[in-house]
């Protein structure tokens, strides 16, 4: 650890003191999630054509220390009725039981099991993730990034929509709907010590 | 005028056929052209289930071939010269048949455009055999998407109101006019043994 990692968090904390508005309690520095600035979409495929879909709802519960990455975790919930597509043909469809069936699996969430360093600003995060009540190992490249007090945390994996029997019965034809599904996302973090 | 008394006298001098270039690629996109107007309409009110998606993609897939091979088919028509129409025949005859036959000429150019334009609109980029990316001619756009394809549509039905026109024509010259004008565009037998009109 160099010492310039370890004077900033001290001065960080130190700042925010000093500006907290008297009577206030000192904030404590935890990783919080700027919904706003935030995004999971992806990707699907009909016969070659991409769809582009999104879902404008989940929160990070984040713990993650640049000194001790391994040590991080991370806890990502998303809300799958808020799932966003081009059309509302497809809207309709999606939350249906051979697709999300959200009625039943309102929530998907990806629990981190470790972190490894790859190199500067780049980590590898395995992880357990669930959607429609299956779950699957993934591991997940991640590249972090910080300006103007934001951390950015982003990164795509490509899931296989069957192992997770999103589009059963008749829409399993890989022909029609393509299996891979391309995730980006990218999630903005305040309360991150600087890397 | 005399001539056109005797519509089903031979013709003094030999029938001139279209190249084979010309027949091939005319009775290429007539089935290519009826098969994509036949799927549009069956496609179009279905819900959303595996055939729809199908369906609108090998339409997309045929619209885009339709409109390749009509640009090959007009650089070739601008090129080679087609058999001249008989000399029997009344000239606003002439004139209904040449003006049908450019109106064709242009929905075969139009309809793929604004269905290609239609799905651009619709958020839907056309993906030709699902391979080859195509980009998107308008951007993404509800309310224009409606507009175009309710023009895709229009121009749809007046190029089949074309082809009825010409396929009209047609029969009239083979079973009315008892003429070998058809002649000219059928495939297969090269009556008058010589291999006239081939260029």
């Amino acid at each position: 650890m160099t010492s310039r990692n370890a004077i900033a968090p001290a001065l960080a904390l130190a700042l925010a003191v000093v500006l907290a508005p008297a009577g206030a309690t000192i904030p404590v520095v935890a990783p919080a999630l700027v919904a706003s600035q935030s995004e999971i979409s992806f990707v699907s495929h009909q016969m070659g054509v991409p769809i582009d879909g999104r879902f404008r709802k989940f929160d990070a519960q984040v713990q993650f220390d640049p000194n001790a990455p391994q040590k991080g975790r991370f806890l990502i919930d998303v809300d799958v009725t808020s799932v966003s597509l081009p059309t509302s043909d497809a809207m309709e469809e999606v939350v249906k039981p051979a697709w999300f069936n959200s009625r039943n699996f309102p929530a998907a969430q990806f629990a981190s099991t470790a972190i490894r360093t790859i190199d500067n600003g780049h980590y590898e995060i395995s992880g357990r993730l669930t959607i429609k009540g299956q779950s699957q190992d993934v591991v997940v490249p991640v590249a972090i990034t910080q300006s103007a007090g934001l951390t950015t945390a982003a990164g795509e994996i490509v899931l296989h929509r069957l192992a997770f029997a999103i589009g059963d019965g008749e829409w399993r034809d890989t022909s029609v709907v393509a299996d891979n599904v391309e995730v980006k996302f990218r999630l903005v973090l305040t309360g991150i010590a600087p890397l | 005028m005399a001539d056109g008394q005797t519509p089903a006298g031979v013709p003094v001098e030999p029938v001139k056929r279209y190249t084979d270039m010309a027949i091939a690629l005319h009775w290429l996109l007539a089935l290519a052209i009826l098969a994509a107007f036949c799927v549009g309409l069956y496609m179009a009110d279905l819900k959303l289930s595996p055939t729809r998606i199908r369906l609108f993609n090998w339409h997309k897939w045929a619209g885009i071939s339709i409109l390749v091979l009509s640009a090959l088919r007009l650089a070739w028509r601008l090129t080679h010269r087609p058999p001249p129409e008989p000399a029997y025949l009344p000239a606003w005859q002439r004139r209904l048949a040449g003006g049908v036959h450019h109106l064709l000429y242009l929905m075969f150019f139009f309809v793929p455009i604004a269905g290609w334009a239609h799905s651009s609109a619709a958020g839907f980029p056309v993906v030709w055999f699902g391979v080859i990316h195509l980009p998107d001619l308008v951007g993404p756009d509800k309310q224009l998407a409606e507009t175009l394809g309710d023009v895709h549509a229009a121009l749809a039905f007046t190029l089949a109101g074309l082809v009825l026109l010409h396929v009209a024509g047609a029969l009239q010259h083979r079973f009315i006019l008892k003429d070998d004008i058809v002649q000219r565009m059928l495939p297969g037998r090269r009556p008058q043994g010589k291999a006239e009109g081939r260029t």
